[in-house]
């Protein structure tokens, strides 16, 4: 039954027809080619002769067409699908839009995406989600730059079925020999790609040849329409073949008697009995129950989002990733992955940024540009930073391990994207290649002995005090206050302390930028090894970057770091000046000095904040102990809310 | 790789299953990673659908967010009793603002025009509940198939603080992994149901046996015809002007909003497989019946660069 024979059916066979729906599959797909090559024309065309458009969007559309047509008095189909005003007025698609179609067998997502060297990044991200490229070819000009470039983003991404659509055929008198020579041609180029279909077909999209419909001109043709090669076309395969794997998104606790995790499976199959492990610690568990969308399911797979509970009581929170036991994935804090910059600030190898991978969000920076790949000839290049869509081969380097496989053996679990930890804004596009030797592998054994087990002895919430201000500010007399309270309290403390550090652990270190970046990131860990210890750690060191106290926040667990903002206005140190310095300082004998010729920036919203300008640390001091009381650290362990 | 399953058929999921497990991922990706989401709950079938998959995203606990709606004091009547009926048999806590201002200002779709109403008593007063409660995530039932700029619009779209759009600055969003970082006193809206058309939507009300508004469904209603748009009078607010008659016809409607703004569609359709088999042959799209987009074809884009959803 075709949509068109609706008309005719009583109410019942409406009911088999939507009945029918529910086995109905989806295609995501992408359609790319250069401007002039008539994707948006070819996409109007699938909607229109899908009988999709309405007909008051087809009222607006002459109304538009008369406005901005390019195509004198015909209907414009392209501007059914650019959207947004300004690419209206110069006619070219600027960002990747979705469309929608549906025949009786599928139904199709297609992202437009525009053809331009420099729309790398949109192009990148249509193909993420699609499960087919659709290439269009302008047959008078047969294989461009741009083709091979698209083929190639295509393959990087993991796009697996690709259609040639050879189209504006008509405009080369229907040749088949023209057909051929470059469906030839395309065929050598592509060999070297990873496609598993490849399927070339003559086209018009303005005239509708073979788009939908066969057409009468090409009788040497006997392949299928593209819409018939859309609806038969079989994907999908890898993602069920490939072992299991859950990337847990929420905790989900009602009550004592459920806890479950929940998630969207990666990949593979699982079901109730079966084992799997917590990559990383190695835990291993059993599953209890699956809840699928509409209640327990005895198994469950790949795209389906679901809740897991398991037969042990096993530490398992947002981030970790649940896979077979057979088949483990990679865990390090090292590896090599393709990367697409996106942004308008070039990449920096060492400087860090957000890496999200499933649902885990770490510290991540680039350690060392392998090499640039150059999109149109593939070559390597060499390259010290990154511009907008260039593509590189990185190594990173993450502030923790994470598990992951390697993108061509999973486009989900191999994924990740780099976000600026200053703007927020999502910056890089990766594909994890191999994990570095170095950190691989170690699947780490579960430690019987572990943070929640030493802090319980010792009766305390482990956490960091961080004590930030310029020098002078009083951060460590105020620390020094707080310690000596914890100490009577019968709390474990450690202080560090930035003259301290510096003339031990840190005594290589200058006051360069670089150089008190590498000095907090020492720090950080250090107290990160002193908070897993169970301890509460008070630091007090000037640390004048915003994103360098986020990175040491970031080592922490979650509400573990408490920023105390010990805020006294550069006069009052001035005048305090315990140490002399600023008198050095302003002299010019000391270069680099916080507040003078270096930059302090001030945190955003600390913890706690101290206007200290006549307030007497004791009563500081006692400010702070409350602080820590009414959150919980000084009230013997109290079990923390998993995940949420 | 497992070898045994090839040359098997692969047992993709269906058209529905896909897009319910990508909700459900999306709903649960904001709970995650947000410190205070709410979801916008308009009433409409498309609400209806995302409040539903809400559902199942936590079961068995309840969603971890209120709902909020923004109520301009010109909803149907039925709408309202839904909705109230509906917090409550889900036990969801349910916030209801309404712009106080235009309350005082006795801002009507009538005397002030369609766009003063929508400006003031939805766009307004929707950032204003937003900053009062402090919301950093909003859901929204937006479909990317409404409307021409909504086809660009993210699944995590960014508002700067002023609840502002910025159409050519948007952030790249790759596979399934949203960015969720914002600064403080930015927000971003989700869209959960970006992927679903119209007909997926009425098919999941169908197959799940989703309640929703009875007004969806044809019924003798009394109607006033306006700018060759059928108008329901719901209330005595509604003032006829001259030459206009109050007739009964058997009406549904396709969208629900402000019942002045709303057109009804003259039909028999008063079961859901009436409604879909109306659907599959419709030959006018949805949003016709939205007063509020008719100024110019653009309009869309305009208000949501304002922060309309």
């Amino acid at each position: 039954m075709t949509i068109a024979d609706i008309h005719e059916t009583a109410e019942a066979a409406v009911n088999d027809y939507i009945l029918a729906q529910e086995t109905k599959d989806q295609l995501r797909f992408l359609t790319c080619g250069s401007v002039d090559d008539g994707k948006s024309t070819l996409i109007g065309r699938l909607l229109y002769d899908t009988k999709l458009i309405f007909e008051d969007q087809l009222a607006a559309l002459e109304r538009d067409s008369r406005k901005h047509g390019t195509v004198g008095e015909d209907i414009d189909l392209a501007l059914l699908v650019d959207g947004l005003e300004a690419e209206r007025e110069q006619g070219i698609t600027i960002d990747v839009a979705y469309r929608f179609f549906a025949t009786d067998k599928r139904k199709f997502i297609v992202a437009d995406t525009p053809g331009h060297e420099q729309y790398t990044r949109n192009m990148a991200t249509g193909a993420s989600t699609a499960d087919l490229a659709v290439l269009l070819v302008d047959a008078r000009n047969g294989l461009m730059v741009q083709t091979r470039r698209h083929a190639f983003i295509a393959s990087l991404l993991g796009i697996r079925h690709v259609v040639l659509a050879i189209n504006k055929i008509d405009l080369v008198g229907f040749s088949q020999e023209r057909f051929e020579e470059i469906r030839k041609e395309f065929g050598t180029f592509a060999n070297g790609f990873d496609f598993e279909t490849l399927e070339a077909i003559p086209m018009s999209a303005r005239y509708g040849d073979n788009v939908t419909a066969k057409s009468d001109k090409m009788s040497w043709y006997s392949g299928p329409t593209l819409l018939e090669h859309l609806e038969a076309v079989e994907f999908g395969e890898h993602a069920l073949e490939a072992p299991f794997r859950f990337p847990v998104q929420w905790v989900n606790r009602p009550n004592l008697d459920f806890r479950g995790y929940s998630g969207t499976i990666a990949s593979g199959r699982v079901s109730v009995g079966e084992e799997l492990v917590v990559a990383g610690p190695a835990k291993a568990s059993r599953v209890k129950t699956i809840v699928g969308p509409d209640g327990e399911v005895p198994e469950a797979r790949a795209g389906e989002a679901i809740t897991l509970t398991l037969e042990d009581e096993i530490d398992i929170s947002r981030g970790d990733l649940l896979s077979s036991t057979a088949h483990r994935p990679d865990v390090a804090d090292q590896f090599a992955a393709h990367l697409i910059w996106m942004s308008d600030e070039p990449l920096l190898p060492g400087r860090p940024y957000m890496l999200k991978i499933g649902a885990r969000t770490v510290t991540a920076t680039v350690s060392e540009i392998k090499h640039k790949i150059n999109v149109n000839t593939f070559e390597h290049m060499a390259g010290k930073t990154l511009e907008l869509n260039e593509i590189a081969f990185c190594n990173f380097s993450l502030s923790s391990a994470v598990p992951f496989d390697p993108y061509e053996a999973n486009r989900t679990t191999g994924a990740f994207i780099l976000i600026d930890r200053i703007s927020n804004a999502t910056v890089g596009a990766g594909m994890v290649w191999f994990a570095l030797r170095r950190a691989s592998n170690i699947h780490w054994q579960a430690l019987e002995i572990d943070k929640t087990a030493r802090s319980q002895k010792l009766g305390q919430k482990p956490a960091v005090l961080w004590f930030t201000g310029l020098s002078g500010s009083g951060k460590s007399t105020i620390a020094s206050m707080v310690e000596k309270k914890l100490h009577v309290d019968g709390r474990q403390t450690y202080t560090l302390d930035g003259d301290n550090v510096r003339h031990g652990l840190n005594k290589d270190l200058g006051f360069t930028d670089a150089d008190r970046v590498e000095n907090i990131r020492r720090v950080g860990e250090v107290a990160k090894l002193f908070t897993d210890a169970g301890l509460i750690t008070l630091v007090s060191f000037i640390s004048p970057f915003r994103s360098e106290r986020r990175m040491a926040r970031d080592l922490m667990g979650e509400g573990e770091f408490i920023e105390v903002f010990v805020d006294t206005p550069i006069e009052e140190c001035r005048r305090r000046d315990p140490k002399g310095l600023y008198a050095k300082a302003d002299r010019g004998e000391i270069k680099n000095f916080t507040g003078i010729d270096s930059p302090y920036e001030a945190p955003g919203n600390p913890e706690i904040h101290i206007r200290n300008i006549d307030r007497d640390p004791e009563d500081v001091a006692e400010e702070i102990i409350t602080y820590l009381r009414e959150k919980g650290f000084l009230a013997g362990f109290a079990e923390d809310g998993e995940g949420i | 790789m497992n070898m045994q399953s090839h040359g098997v058929t692969p047992e993709r999921l269906s058209n529905l299953k896909r897009l319910e497990a990508e909700s459900i991922h999306i709903i649960r990706e904001v709970a995650a990673e947000f410190s205070n989401p709410v979801m916008l709950y308009s009433i409409g079938k498309d609400s209806g659908v995302m409040l539903h998959l809400a559902m199942k995203a936590f079961y068995p606990s309840k969603p971890p967010f209120p709902l909020l709606h923004v109520d301009t004091t010109w909803k149907f009547r039925e709408m309202i009793r839904f909705r109230d009926d509906t917090a409550k048999r889900l036990g969801l806590d349910l916030i209801v603002h309404t712009n106080p201002e235009g309350l005082e200002k006795n801002i009507s779709p009538f005397d002030h025009g369609s766009s003063v109403h929508t400006r003031i008593m939805k766009t307004e007063a929707l950032k204003q509940a937003l900053d009062k409660y402090g919301f950093d995530a909003a859901f929204g039932g937006a479909r990317r198939d409404e409307e021409k700029s909504r086809a660009k619009e993210r699944v995590f779209s960014f508002r700067n603080a002023n609840h502002g759009w910025d159409p050519k600055n948007q952030r790249p969003e790759l596979w399934n992994l949203y960015n969720a970082r914002v600064a403080k006193g930015e927000s971003i809206r989700a869209f959960p149901l970006s992927n679903w058309t119209e007909l997926d939507i009425w098919q999941y009300i169908l197959t799940e046996d989703i309640p929703m508004v009875p007004l969806y469904f044809a019924a003798p209603r009394p109607v006033v015809e306006r700018d060759g748009m059928l108008i329901m009078v719901d209330d005595e607010r509604m003032k006829l002007q001259a030459g206009e008659t109050i007739e009964e016809k058997m009406v549904r409607f396709r969208t629900l909003g402000c019942y002045p703004l709303t057109g009804a569609i003259e039909s028999e359709a008063d079961t859901l497989p009436a409604i879909v088999r109306e659907m599959l042959i419709a030959r006018t799209s949805e949003r016709q019946g939205r007063l509020i987009d008719k100024d110019e074809s653009a309009s869309m884009e305009k208000k949501k660069r304002e922060g309309y959803f």
